[in-house]
């Protein structure tokens, strides 16, 4: 029934290891209605440009355009990317630093009128450099964009001020919602309450916190798509509804991610009645030391960290009751950009002998002076995988010596105790939607270049080799430079380390077809592909 | 009465001043922010400009003082603010969860009276019987049993025995539909939860009922009544029932302005969309203006309710007389 390829032994540069049912290559049957469960209890808000939960993804990506994405027929590729809105995925000119996008003809928004360049174009203004009073949340991805344009109706100019590998995959950022451009010049706000895409579907209705539910667009410009006649999310943000959900039919699919106690109780109890793809997720928690805090600051208490943490063993058993699964390092593991297991076992806390490993780390503690160090561990109240994910960390800490408290507080206090510097070790995670990883790999950046970086440390050297690897396009010298950076970051100066990378897994209902797994759970949520055999 | 009324509505403002404070503070002292939580919750890098948008669109870059002075300007002129999660009037975001919470809480309420009254007047009767063990048991696993975990154990119920009976699995809807618009529909998801509170609900009226009706049953005036040669019915419902049910009308009303926004875990188990969960959100997301105002609502029924059951003691006891 399911085929999963392994990431290593496949050396296909794909993270995803695919559960493919053979029903996908039937012909799609038109109609019906598929009702989804959303977790979460409502987004804030519908403007993709502003919000960055996946609530705001789920419910309303159906009902709009973007320019580029990853493909929805192999979402799991982290290297391709196709097109939404324009007719063919352009080659860049001008030394890799100017893209010319043609926009399809007849593309309608849902009040029928005509969708231009000049539409995407002033979206992708808003997105890349907001006017004064529009939030942008992923401003910074688009640091390399000198200007967006829309030469005519039909043509969108995007002049890079560098070339780099980061851009296409930024540019396929699921957030990237193109809106109208008369609304959004009367007022940028309108889209947080309200809905205006050219999408496979319309908005019917939308009851806050309940249910959002769209109709078919008949004039989507993707012919033949979409299949269904329309979709209905009920926002459930309690996993137990969803998964009672699925299992009585009231709901068809969940697609952010289920655990693995959730899919075990619903395979045995539905059987072929429900299928399961899975997938190396582009999240992953890692720990990251408070080098302002003593004695932290001293890179072989950090190390000692790291060396205590049996990675190899530790993610498989971790897998059966947690989201994660795969071991990596800064980059994706589905990326070509990603550390191989041979490079991986040269770092800290990866090496294969671990008894040879956690006796250099009591060494490495008794040199620094902190033998049987105590302290705290800063940990978010989500139990998949964080709670599950701290207290297996810990437990491997308790080999050396170490005696942990693990802090769990609610998201607020979390932040707020990261971006105030008041805790030991925090354990955090790098949430990514499209596989980017010049752009991923921000995080590992000192606080100062890099605001979302909590270890507070200052390391040039880290920088330097960061902006190295960010402007090199040659694949292979990429790779190279990202080895360095990364050896900077785990090992020679260990200022985070990365655990396991989540794991996803989605269920649906066996006559849910035509949807395929990705990295992310922001990722090929458009709904178009999906149809229901039944 | 009137006077009554108006001068218990009066003394009502200081404690719904001290409330507003009290929560204003509060919610302040909650490490964290709304705007790192909504802009950096994940597939985005936090970015300072917008960060710093945020707060001056929320107002939060103003000294909290000012803040503060803001709040009770507006909550004296009925604004309870936009609520900084979804940007909408926080009134609206209310009203669209109060009738799910109303109606979960007044079904409860009906059920807990229809079995804690009747149930608890006879086990008061039938002292020391089987009926009065029985009716004991229920009522102590009744006060023991978390009614979220009773409502767990009633959904896998519903589950598993649609599923040995029909051979698929059945579970009462969770999109929500008003009672207005499809009664049936609309009661096919509210009995279930409202039965797993209300059973709770039951238990606890059910304990005071018959311990309240115990004690009268003894008075001097219940013998005296009988020495008359009343009917035993009268006997109980008139002079003793009547009587018995003035701390059984209080436990009622607190139990019932609880319900308004506190049944946080039974709406997420059954997936509704009520007061309490939309507490919880606002608690989680920071979003201090909405937390505010649903404490406020929940201290504004407490109130009133507390209003109510003293006017209904009034009624239940020709003796106490308001003015």
């Amino acid at each position: 029934m399911s085929v999963r390829m392994n990431i290593w032994t496949a050396g296909l540069g794909l993270a995803a290891a695919v559960a493919f049912n053979p029903a996908w290559a039937e012909s799609p049957k038109q109609g019906g209605m598929l009702t989804y469960v959303i977790p979460a209890d409502a987004p804030p808000s519908f403007d993709a440009h502003r919000e960055t939960t996946y609530a705001t993804i789920h419910s309303a990506a159906p009902y709009y355009s973007v320019l580029i994405r990853v493909p929805p027929d192999n979402p799991a590729s982290t290297t391709e990317f196709v097109c939404d809105l324009c007719t063919e995925m352009p080659k860049p000119t001008d030394g890799g630093k100017t893209y010319t996008f043609k926009i399809r003809e007849g593309v309608k928004f849902h009040d029928g009128s005509k969708l231009t360049a000049q539409d995407v174009a002033l979206s992708w203004q808003y997105i890349v450099k907001p006017p004064k009073g529009v939030v942008s949340a992923r401003q910074s991805f688009y640091e390399m964009v000198e200007s967006v344009q829309a030469i005519d109706d039909t043509t969108v100019v995007f002049k890079l001020k560098y070339a780099t590998t980061a851009f296409l995959p930024a540019l396929a950022d699921p957030y990237s919602w193109i809106y109208k451009k008369e609304i959004l010049e009367k007022d940028p706000h309108w889209f947080e309450k309200n809905i205006m895409g050219s999408g496979p579907f319309k908005l019917v209705t939308y009851e806050v916190g309940q249910s959002i539910k769209g109709e078919r667009n008949k004039d989507y410009y993707h012919k033949g798509l979409p299949h269904l006649d329309g979709i209905l999310g009920i926002f459930a943000d309690k996993q137990s509804v969803r998964v009672d959900a699925i299992k009585a039919d009231r709901a068809s699919i969940e697609f952010r991610g289920l655990p693995p106690s959730a899919r075990d109780q619903l395979t045995k109890e539905l059987g072929d009645k429900v299928w399961v793809q899975d997938s190396d997720w582009n999240c992953g928690n890692i720990l990251t030391p408070n080098h302002q805090k003593k004695p932290f600051d001293d890179v072989r208490v950090r190390k000692a960290l790291a060396l205590a943490i049996d990675q190899w063993k530790g993610a498989p058993a971790l897998a059966k009751i947690a989201n994660v699964r795969t071991v990596g390092g800064i980059v994706f593991p589905g990326s070509p950009l990603a550390a191989t297991k041979a490079e991986l076992e040269q770092y800290p806390g990866f090496w294969p002998d671990i008894e040879k490993s956690r006796a250099e780390a009591k060494r490495l503690l008794k040199e620094a002076g902190a033998e049987g160090l105590k302290f705290e561990l800063l940990n978010r109240n989500v139990d998949q995988p964080y709670k599950f994910v701290g207290t297996w960390v810990i437990g491997e800490w308790k080999k050396i010596g170490l005696q942990v408290e693990q802090k769990v507080v609610p998201t607020g206090p979390w932040f707020s105790n990261m971006r105030a510097g008041t805790f030991d070790v925090a354990l955090e995670a790098n949430c990514q939607s499209v596989v980017n990883p010049v752009l991923d790999t921000g995080k590992y950046l000192p606080h100062k270049v890099f605001p979302d970086n909590y270890g507070y440390y200052d390391d040039p050297k880290s920088i330097e080799l960061y902006e190295a690897m960010q402007k090199e396009t040659d694949p292979a010298k990429q790779r190279i430079a990202m080895r360095a950076y990364e050896k900077q970051t785990m090992d020679t100066e260990v200022h985070e380390i990365v655990l396991p990378y989540w794991y996803r897994i989605v269920m649906g209902r066996s006559y849910v077809k035509g949807w395929k797994i990705s990295p992310s759970h922001y990722l090929n949520q458009d709904l178009a592909n999906i149809w229901l055999d039944k | 009465m009137h006077r009554y009324i108006i001068t218990r509505l009066l003394l009502a403002l200081p404690t719904l001043a001290g409330a507003a404070a009290l929560v204003f503070i509060l919610m302040r002292l909650i490490p964290g922010d709304v705007c790192v939580i909504r802009l950096g919750s994940g597939g985005a890098h936090l970015n300072q400009d917008a960060l710093d948008l945020c707060h001056k669109q929320l107002g939060l870059d103003q000294p909290i003082v000012v803040q503060f002075l803001t709040y009770l300007k507006n909550l004296a002129l009925f604004d309870f603010g936009i609520s900084m999660w979804s940007g909408n009037p926080v009134w609206q975001e209310i009203l669209l969860r109060l009738p799910v919470s109303l109606e979960v809480a007044i079904l409860a309420t009906v059920i807990a009276i229809l079995l804690a009254i009747p149930l608890g007047t006879l086990s008061a009767l039938k002292e020391n019987s089987a009926l009065d063990h029985v009716v004991r048991v229920l009522a102590i696993a009744g006060i023991a049993t978390p009614s979220f975990w009773l409502g767990i154990m009633s959904l896998i119920l519903v589950l598993n025995v649609s599923a040995a009976i029909t051979g698929s699995p059945w579970l009462p809807p969770i999109d929500y539909v008003p009672l207005w618009k499809d009664p049936l529909y609309n009661l096919s998801i509210v009995l279930l939860p409202a039965i797993t509170v209300g059973y709770r609900y039951s238990a606890v009226t059910m304990r005071l009922t018959r311990s309240a009706m115990l004690e009268v049953m003894r008075e001097d005036y219940i013998r005296t009544a009988r020495a008359k040669g009343l009917l035993e019915q009268i006997v109980v419902n008139r002079h003793a029932l009547k009587n018995a049910l003035l701390p059984v009308v209080t436990l009622i009303g607190i139990e019932f302005a609880f319900l308004i926004g506190g049944l946080v875990v039974t709406e997420q188990v059954f997936n509704l969309n009520g007061i309490g969960r939309l507490l919880v959100q606002a608690v989680q997301n920071q979003d201090n203006v909405l937390a505010q105002a649903l404490v406020m609502l929940v201290v504004l029924v407490f109130v009133i309710v507390n209003l109510v059951v003293d006017l209904l003691y009034a009624w239940l006891d020709p003796r106490i007389r308001y003015s």
